[in-house]
């Protein structure tokens, strides 16, 4: 598999070139959110607001109702948990085209409790005017600016920064309006968002040679979601449906689904995979995959309780994915 | 040991830059300007200012033993410091990015095993790099910068309302105080006239983006915080002996602030060639490792003598 380095960066600078209305703000983490380049090509639309994410926001929201588009670039926990009302307010309300770039969302830093985007879907998702996107790979974060820009109104975007793997080829556009189809089956509907979507990849992969039949669709947009033809699907499965995501099963992924089955009408039954009503803590984000159950082997464990089977299928066998190592040289500090 | 405490101290500083820096040069990455600009200030708070618990021997943390929930507790790492007794003082780490220093700190002061740094950042381990509450240490959760300085006023309004003796002494960096968040807190401190409180700041001058003139200028930064009512110093953070004056001063009625100039690259001037990004030191090539390791033998002989 190709694996990208720093895609955003680059694609930031390229994007940006004639749109002359974007403006970066950062948090001090430029360069841990790949806005770096961006500040050098056009440090007149860089704008650097300190440790100080309030204000920014609602600054932000000044800056929109002007005509201008802010491009919000921080971890995305730093995003909606110190700045809530103010992009409630200030953003959301008055519907401006504010984007916010949230990086390392849930598992993906180390650095704990305090870094750890769990539950942000879920709040996000339950502010009136917001839209929300969660990018999967390399091609996802290369369409996601060009998407968010295009909507009119405030976007909230889950980014994935450093070494990335390309899942999905560029050459077959990006439809964030649309789930992602990857793969056909009538045992279970599979649903997977962001990383855990190359997770759900591998593990169907080896399911299918061991005969179970998955229908996996890759989510990028979680809100709006509205997909009455995947419920169908669900209610003509064997089994039901499975969602798996790096985020609380509480508000996301796994709550919108449940909320459409119900909706619409679907017997069948749903299983969650993801943050099980936990805070995390810092570890590596294999080993954080591991623990919280995030990851393939996680996803055929559950496929082997509902089905009642074992498979023995061994984790060397399925195919290999690619991890940055903690200090990995495409990330410039220690986060 | 108290005829010559500054001797002492000194030792203790140096102690904790070369302890970080060999860290950062064996896992090609560690918080060193930290070190550098706070070795002066750790080393006085331990060994001068704050009133802790007699230790036995040093500590080894246990395990990381899960989040809280309902079935269990928080856990902190208070155990190292005060261990919540009202004669005791309180140490809050707000810049979690610094648990690295305060490990250097707590090993140097015989607080814990450095067997302990061997956790450092390992799966499963209480060990974190941005430490959390219930890492050696820590007593709060602090790694979101700006809450540390709340929750320890809210510690200090429970300590005074019960009449403990102990006070509440924070450590804090200066980009974090560009946060609102700090200000409410200064602006309440002094409403509350929380005097059992004393914050040491590290003005190193530089945070994650660069100088700090230039991130978000907080500057002149002794004045606004006198403007907000409390009482400030501000002295030269490589200064033990102002430090430990400073730490034993009696208290005013409101809380007092002691503004710390210090130096990112102090007794390290090869970190100079990073300028204007210290934030954390991660080496580019093994030839920039090895020029590390060199300056880390330089250390060690001058320390020997």
């Amino acid at each position: 598999m190709e694996i990208l380095r720093n895609v955003h960066a680059k694609n930031l600078v390229k994007w940006a070139e004639d749109k002359k209305d974007a403006y970066l703000l950062s948090a001090d983490l430029t360069s841990s959110c790949e806005a770096h380049l961006f500040k050098e090509a056009y440090p007149e639309r860089f704008l650097s607001m300190g440790i100080a994410e309030q204000n920014m926001l609602a600054f932000a929201g000044g800056m929109a109702r002007e005509g201008l588009v802010p491009l919000i670039h921080t971890f995305a926990v730093f995003i909606y948990r110190r700045a809530y009302d103010q992009i409630a307010m200030s953003v959301a309300y008055p519907n401006l085209p504010v984007k916010m770039f949230g990086f390392l969302p849930g598992i993906l830093t180390p650095g704990g409790a305090t870094h750890q985007a769990i539950e942000d879907i879920s709040v996000m998702r339950s502010l009136p005017n917001m839209t929300i996107i969660e990018c999967g790979d390399a091609t996802d974060v290369e369409a996601s600016l060009g998407y968010a820009y295009s909507i009119d109104g405030p976007v909230y975007v889950r980014v994935l920064r450093g070494e990335i793997p390309r899942l999905f080829s560029p050459d077959d556009g990006v439809d964030f309006s649309k789930p992602r189809k990857l793969r056909e089956g009538n045992d279970f509907v599979l649903l997977t968002s962001g990383i855990c979507t190359e997770e759900g990849m591998r593990a169907a992969a080896a399911l299918e040679e061991q005969g179970v039949s998955i229908s996996h669709y890759h989510i990028t947009t979680l809100k709006p979601f509205d997909h009455p033809e995947i419920v169908a699907e669900i209610e003509k499965s064997k089994y039901g449906a499975i969602t798996m995501e790096n985020h609380s099963i509480i508000g996301g992924l796994g709550t919108i689904i449940a909320e459409q089955m119900a909706e619409y009408g679907c017997t069948k039954k749903l299983h969650r995979l993801g943050l099980k009503d936990t805070f995390v803590h810092g570890a590596s984000q294999r080993y954080l995959m591991r623990k919280y159950g995030l990851d393939a082997i996680a996803l055929i464990a559950k496929i082997e309780e509902i089905t009642k089977t074992r498979f023995n299928i061994l984790e060397e066998s399925l195919r290999e994915t690619y991890t940055p190592s903690l200090h990995s040289d495409y990330k410039p500090e220690a986060l | 040991m108290n005829s010559n405490w500054q001797e002492d101290v000194k030792q203790m500083a140096s102690g904790i830059r070369l302890r970080v820096l060999k860290h950062t040069i064996d896992s090609n990455g560690g918080y060193l300007s930290q070190a550098c600009s706070s070795a002066e200030l750790f080393s006085v708070l331990y060994k001068r200012i704050l009133k802790l618990d007699k230790l036995e021997k040093p500590l080894l943390p246990e395990k990381f033993q899960g989040v809280p929930n309902s079935e269990r507790k928080a856990v902190t790492g208070i155990n190292f410091n005060g261990g919540g007794k009202q004669e005791n003082d309180n140490f809050i780490l707000s810049p979690a990015q610094y648990a690295l220093v305060l490990y250097a700190a707590l090993i140097e002061a015989g607080r814990m095993d450095e067997k302990a740094m061997e956790e450092y950042n390992k799966d499963g381990s209480s060990v974190e790099m941005i430490g959390a509450e219930h890492s050696p240490g820590m007593e709060v959760t602090t790694g979101s910068l700006g809450q540390g300085i709340s929750q320890a006023a809210g510690i200090a309004y429970a300590r005074k309302v019960r009449g403990d003796s102990g006070r509440v002494v924070v450590f804090l960096s200066d980009g974090e105080c560009q946060s609102g968040e700090f200000w409410e807190a200064v602006q309440a401190m002094s409403f509350l006239k929380l005097n059992n409180m004393l914050m040491f700041i590290d003005v190193n001058g530089f945070q994650c983006d660069g100088e700090t003139k230039d991130v978000m200028n907080i500057e002149p930064f002794d004045e606004r915080i006198r403007a907000f009512g409390a009482r400030v110093f501000r002295i030269n953070g490589h200064d033990i002996e102002k430090i430990a004056e400073l730490g034993e001063l009696p208290p005013a009625d409101v809380p007092t602030f002691v503004l710390c100039d210090t130096n990112p690259h102090k007794d390290m001037e090869i970190l100079k060639e990073r300028y204007p990004k210290y934030h954390y030191t991660r080496f580019s090539s093994d030839e920039e490792r090895e020029r590390y390791q060199e300056h880390y033998d330089e250390l060690l002989e001058a320390r020997r003598g």
